[in-house]
């Protein structure tokens, strides 16, 4: 790993950006670790949350969006609480999610995280309260894992724990003006489901690996 | 009135802003001013003779310098107009430097405000009095409060100027938290061993006195004569009588936790905190004792082959007088039950570092063996986790304790001579190794006895299966750090005094929001305080180790000297003043004043043929403050050399 | 006692016996629950992670029919519901710019006037364990519980004010007074792996797996949880960590409102007991005996 640091990057609008909006000093880390020590996924991590920030710090905006880190984060909060610093990494690695969606900017190889928040963002919206068998059935569909808990599906019919059918708001208007107005406040881009190049060629990525495995 | 104005061009610092030509043009103009000059540098000697000269050949006796701030060079302008003969204090210094030409760009704005500063000192020295220097003289006696080894080292500084000292130390024998240590970096003396002769030392000196058990419990007055009051509190043993024979505390039936072991051993209700003791004479625990609890047992007394135990013995309060004060209260372990992470002090397999000095002490509560207090085995994998409470703004204190990544590494080398079979595992954030000979100690543990060193801090301790286990980060590698510890060592950090606060203002000192008292200068006078004749050592300033603790108690005594070897005190007479006639005694300036200084008078009053209270200044406590001048209904009070009318006077000229 | 009740999406389906085991328990110690009309999602997860106003609107639109109820104190099982709904608040009381537009975005005027409380809250604090010992009919003894907090309960601190940071005890204190043996555990407030369920399902069975594992090596029989996500990775995974981590956990994961049912002689079926993977009835008739 080479980074290239100039004025440009120290400078840079992303940090600035940042600083403002999640209110957070990023030269107040001085990299001791204690996020990294307690994150619960850290071992699924491609850069430690530490990482994350050192390369915020450094304003490598290119880097930090692409990793797989900022998805994986669980928003446990166990890092916040415990900084010496008080500096809250979970907003932050909330922001740079945000910054990403924005900037259509998807990780490599960790693509149903973001696809998920879509889909069920997507069911909020149809259905002001979230239809799960929707939201499974979907979201299988777009990963290319079709049958993947299949085997619960029985046993919690059975215990009617899960519905056929959706539970639909009555006021589902009000809802949608909630997501429109949202999306227009916030400047965010909204309406297309997410990246739908991507979610081709990892279909297709996925059949390929089911054709190959037999063999 | 004959005044000369003098407005220096301080190179190009005044003279690019501000047109000093025409600031000296227009203010000869004015009535009084009789003379008026330039000069490049007027601070300079040609420049100070150009004053001089003026002086003399034009008559004048008012002066008045347009030039600098008066910290810089006030002092130099009021010797040279006093060796022209005029009194000091009918000097005034009109700042156009930092109150004007450095904070302006505007020329011609710039000049005009030099001018109305320039303009408002004249008109206050034109109200400006001849004072006279006050002397006050000197007690020839030293009070050193704390008897640590910054107390010690004071202590026997002063003594060897054959000045008396007084040392007043809180615990039952002098010695304080280096006494407890086992060895110190980087040289790995025995702490007991180079500690104890200075203890004797200091403890047979026949001009040092040392009052144990006793604290300072009121001080009034002023530089060179300050008023003690100390309270000896009852010891129940007669110092004089007792001889340290042992019987008393080898009989005594009650077992009570030691502090100095860090409640890891047992000590007596009637005890000696440590064998080397200094005095070597026990001190009665009332709390524990079963005499003064349920006046059971007796024991002590009735085999005392001396006599020296006396259940009756009060508190003595005694009042001494003292020249200067130096202050060596030192600093007390933070206390890491905040932090839930680590098990809020629960967990009985993480302790400090003085208990690990006390394991650790061949004369300890474990006989020199690194154990787990929860079972008593040996200890092999120790991990160590420095800046516990240091650097955290979010539970502890903000600064670095300065000592902990020294006095961790010497515990994981005592560690590995202690038990060969142990490792060591240090958590750090960053190595703090600035001494002599300190960066090659730390080099020596990593690599002659294996220390890990591991740069992270930890998350998380838990107990599972009769281990702790410690979650933290190595961020160099990039990784999560998982060890399976059977102790860990929480390197926790240098904080004040809990009763610090409650002597800070006994003593009229500042502290910071650290309770740490504040020096006067951080750079230039790191040993002195804003109060005249008192001074600060050792760890209650600023955490710090041996080397730096002994060489600021040396510091502190040669300042405390300086006062003892005159015969009085030279004071500003800028004081306050009250006119008694004036005075109405509704004693608003008694409570404004922050020094103390003010007190009540009673007067004959011949104009109601009574007697009334007025106030008094205390001139050698004064230090010219004017929050009294400000808060009088009456006008009463006034203060020298900024008296009510000169200030009148400025506002009139403006 | 009444409350407006935020039930949250999930009680409603995946966590249908959370629901009903809190309206029996609620109903037989007489607190009322209202359920708010027409609520629809807070939002959770997805919502904060997306879009900043569209996290606070969603709960605050919740909060808003709670107000329109006349009730200023809503009451919500939910851990994350709870934990969403009290950002939501915070932000709006103590946050001007955000509250200008989130008001826009619902349209009407909201300050943070409707206060939230978690059910354990209510149960612990407000209704008090003293009186909750007085209704209690069959205590539960034998049982040995590990209390699991999840994440969202307790964290923020300053937000959430429900109970210690590090070392959690309001359930704790509850399983005590219907006769459960709470274990000491050091997993009480770990991440279960939240909302990885459908998307990295390994991730989801290690961390639960490890919390398995040591709440079995602490000897605990059963897990109470206060939140439908982290019941739903301990019960619903327990057979794919099973197959995984070649273990044999059989250990039942159960709602703290289900066991205060049970000590209040509710009958089971009416408490949902029958509705989980893994099945606690053979345990609970043994402790009954």
């Amino acid at each position: 790993m080479k980074w290239f640091i100039s004025h440009d990057t120290i400078k840079s609008p992303f940090l600035k950006a940042l600083e403002n909006d999640s209110g957070e000093i990023m030269s107040h880390c001085y990299q001791c670790g204690k996020c990294s020590a307690g994150c619960p996924i850290a071992f699924q991590m491609d850069y430690l949350p530490n990482q994350i920030i050192r390369m915020v710090q450094l304003g490598l905006e290119k880097q930090v969006l692409s990793s797989r880190t900022i998805w994986l984060c669980a928003s446990c909060l166990a890092c916040t609480v415990r900084c010496p610093r008080k500096i809250d990494i979970a907003e932050i690695m909330d922001y740079l999610r945000r910054r990403a969606y924005r900037k259509g900017i998807a990780p490599q190889g960790e693509i149903g995280i973001p696809l998920f928040n879509k889909i069920f963002l997507k069911n909020i919206e149809l259905f002001g309260r979230l239809f799960e068998m929707g939201l499974i059935g979907m979201f299988n569909l777009l990963s290319g894992e079709f049958f993947k808990d299949m085997s619960l599906a029985p046993k919690m019919f059975l215990k009617q724990k899960i519905g056929i059918f959706p539970n639909r708001v009555k006021n589902i208007k009000e809802v949608r003006e909630i997501f429109n107005k949202s999306g227009k406040f916030g400047r965010t881009r909204r309406g297309k489901l997410l990246y739908p190049k991507l979610i081709f060629l990892n279909l297709l990525r996925k059949l390929i690996e089911k054709i190959e495995k037999p063999r | 009135m004959r005044i000369g104005v003098f407005v220096c061009h301080c190179g190009t610092n005044i003279s690019a802003t501000v047109d000093v030509e025409k600031v000296a043009q227009e203010l000869s103009r004015l009535p009084k001013v009789k003379f008026s000059a330039t000069y490049k540098y007027m601070c300079s000697d040609p420049g100070q003779n150009l004053v001089r000269q003026s002086i003399k050949d034009h008559k004048l006796d008012r002066i008045v310098i347009a030039s600098c701030s008066p910290r810089l060079h006030e002092k130099t302008f009021k010797k040279c107009v006093e060796d022209a003969g005029i009194n000091p204090y009918l000097v005034e210094m009109a700042n156009i430097r930092e109150h004007c030409s450095w904070v302006h760009q505007n020329k011609v704005e710039a000049t005009q405000k030099a001018l109305e500063i320039t303009r408002l000192s004249v008109a206050k020295v034109s109200r400006d009095k001849p004072l006279q220097k006050t002397y006050v003289p000197i007690e020839k006696k030293v009070l050193v409060i704390g008897g640590g080894i910054s107390g010690i080292q004071s202590a026997i500084d002063i003594s060897f100027a054959r000045y008396p000292v007084t040392i007043v130390e809180k615990e039952s024998t002098i010695g304080g938290r280096m006494a407890r240590f086992d060895k110190t970096f980087p040289t790995l003396d025995c702490a007991a061993c180079i500690l104890t002769p200075k203890m004797v030392t200091v403890s047979q000196n026949e001009y040092v006195t040392i009052h144990t058990c006793s604290e300072v419990e009121e001080v009034s007055g002023h530089i060179g004569n300050f008023k003690v009051k100390i309270r000896k509190k009852a010891r129940s043993v007669d110092l004089h009588k007792c001889t340290g024979c042992g019987v008393c505390w080898n009989k005594c039936p009650v077992k009570v936790p030691s502090e100095f072991d860090m409640e890891m051993g047992n000590r007596k209700a009637i005890y000696v905190p440590f064998p080397q003791a200094v005095p070597n004479v026990p001190v009665i625990d009332r709390e524990h004792c079963l005499w003064f609890a349920q006046k059971k047992c007796g024991l002590c007394k009735k085999i005392c082959p001396f006599g020296a135990i006396d259940y009756d013995m009060q508190d003595e309060v005694i009042e001494e007088k003292f020249g200067a004060i130096i202050v060596a209260t030192g600093f007390t372990q933070f206390d890491h039950s905040v932090y839930g992470e680590y098990g809020y002090g629960k967990f009985k397999d993480v302790i400090t570092g003085l208990h690990f000095e006390r394991m650790a002490n061949s004369s300890g509560p474990t006989g020199g063996k690194i154990v787990r207090l929860s079972d008593g085995k040996e200890a092999q994998d120790v991990v160590f986790i420095q800046c516990v409470g240091s650097r955290d703004e979010q539970k502890g204190v903000s600064y670095c304790s300065r000592l902990c990544c020294m006095y961790t590494a010497k515990h994981a080398l005592l560690l590995k001579e202690h038990n060969k079979e142990s490792q060591a595992y240090i958590f750090y954030i960053d190595i703090r190794a600035a001494g002599k000979n300190y960066e090659e100690f730390v080099k020596k543990v990593q690599t002659d006895y294996g220390a890990v060193y591991l740069r992270g801090r930890v998350a998380r301790i838990f107990e599972k299966g009769g281990k702790l286990i410690v979650r933290g980060a190595d961020t160099l590698s990039g990784g999560q750090v998982e060890i399976k510890a059977d102790l860990v060592v929480l390197a926790t950090g240098l904080i004040a005094q809990t009763d610090a606060v409650k002597l800070a203002q006994m003593l009229h000192i500042p502290y910071d929001q650290n309770n740490l008292f504040t020096e006067a200068h951080p750079k230039l006078a790191p040993v002195e305080t804003i109060t005249s004749g008192i001074f600060l050592t050792g760890a209650c300033q600023s955490p710090k180790d041996i080397p730096d603790t002994v060489a600021t108690a040396s510091a502190a005594s040669v300042k405390a000297l300086g006062l003892m070897v005159q015969d009085k005190l030279e004071r500003e007479p800028l004081v306050a003043k009250v006119n008694p006639d004036e005075c109405s005694g509704c004693r608003a300036c008694i409570q404004a004043c922050p020094f103390s200084a003010i007190e009540e008078n009673e007067i004959e009053d011949r104009k109601i043929k009574r007697k009334r209270v007025v106030a008094k200044v205390l001139e050698g406590v004064c230090t010219g403050c004017g929050n009294c001048t400000a808060v009088c209904r009456m006008s009463a009070i006034d203060l020298e050399g900024f008296t009510n009318i000169q200030i009148m006077e400025e506002i009139e000229a403006l | 006692m009444k409350y407006a009740y935020y039930p949250g999406c999930s009680l409603h389906s995946t966590a249908k016996e959370y629901d009903m085991s809190t309206r029996e328990v609620a109903n037989a110690l007489g607190i009322e629950l209202l359920e708010i009309p027409d609520w629809i999602c807070c939002g959770a997860t997805p919502a904060h992670i997306t879009m900043h106003l569209l996290s606070l609107a969603l709960p605050v639109k919740n909060l808003l029919k709670a107000r329109s109820m006349n009730s200023y104190e809503v009451a919500t099982c939910c851990a994350a519901c709870f934990n969403r709904l009290k950002i939501a608040n915070e932000f709006m009381e103590k946050n001007i710019e955000h509250r200008g537009k989130v008001n826009k975005i619902v349209g009407q005027e909201y300050k943070g006037e409707v206060k939230v409380r978690h059910f354990l809250d209510i149960l612990v604090n407000v209704f008090g364990l003293k009186n909750l010992s007085e209704r209690v009919v069959d205590k539960l003894s034998g049982l040995k519980a590990a209390c699991y907090y999840g994440c969202l309960l307790t964290r923020p601190p300053e937000i959430t004010q429900l109970d210690d940071l590090e070392e959690p005890h309001l359930m704790d204190d509850l399983m005590k007074t219907i006769g459960v043996e709470p274990v000491y555990w050091p997993y009480k407030t770990e991440c279960c792996g939240a909302s990885f369920s459908l998307t990295r399902t390994d991730i989801v069975l290690k961390l639960s797996a490890d919390i398995l594992q040591m709440a079995y090596d602490e000897g605990a029989q059963v897990i109470v949880v206060a939140c439908p996500l982290c019941q739903s990775n301990l019960d619903l995974r327990q057979a794919a960590i099973n197959r995984k981590y070649k273990k044999d956990f059989q250990i039942p994961i159960l709602y703290f409102t289900q066991l205060v049912g049970l000590s209040l002689g509710i009958d089971a079926k009416k408490l949902g007991l029958n509705k989980h993977i893994v099945n606690p009835m053979k345990l609970l008739d043994k402790i009954a005996k």
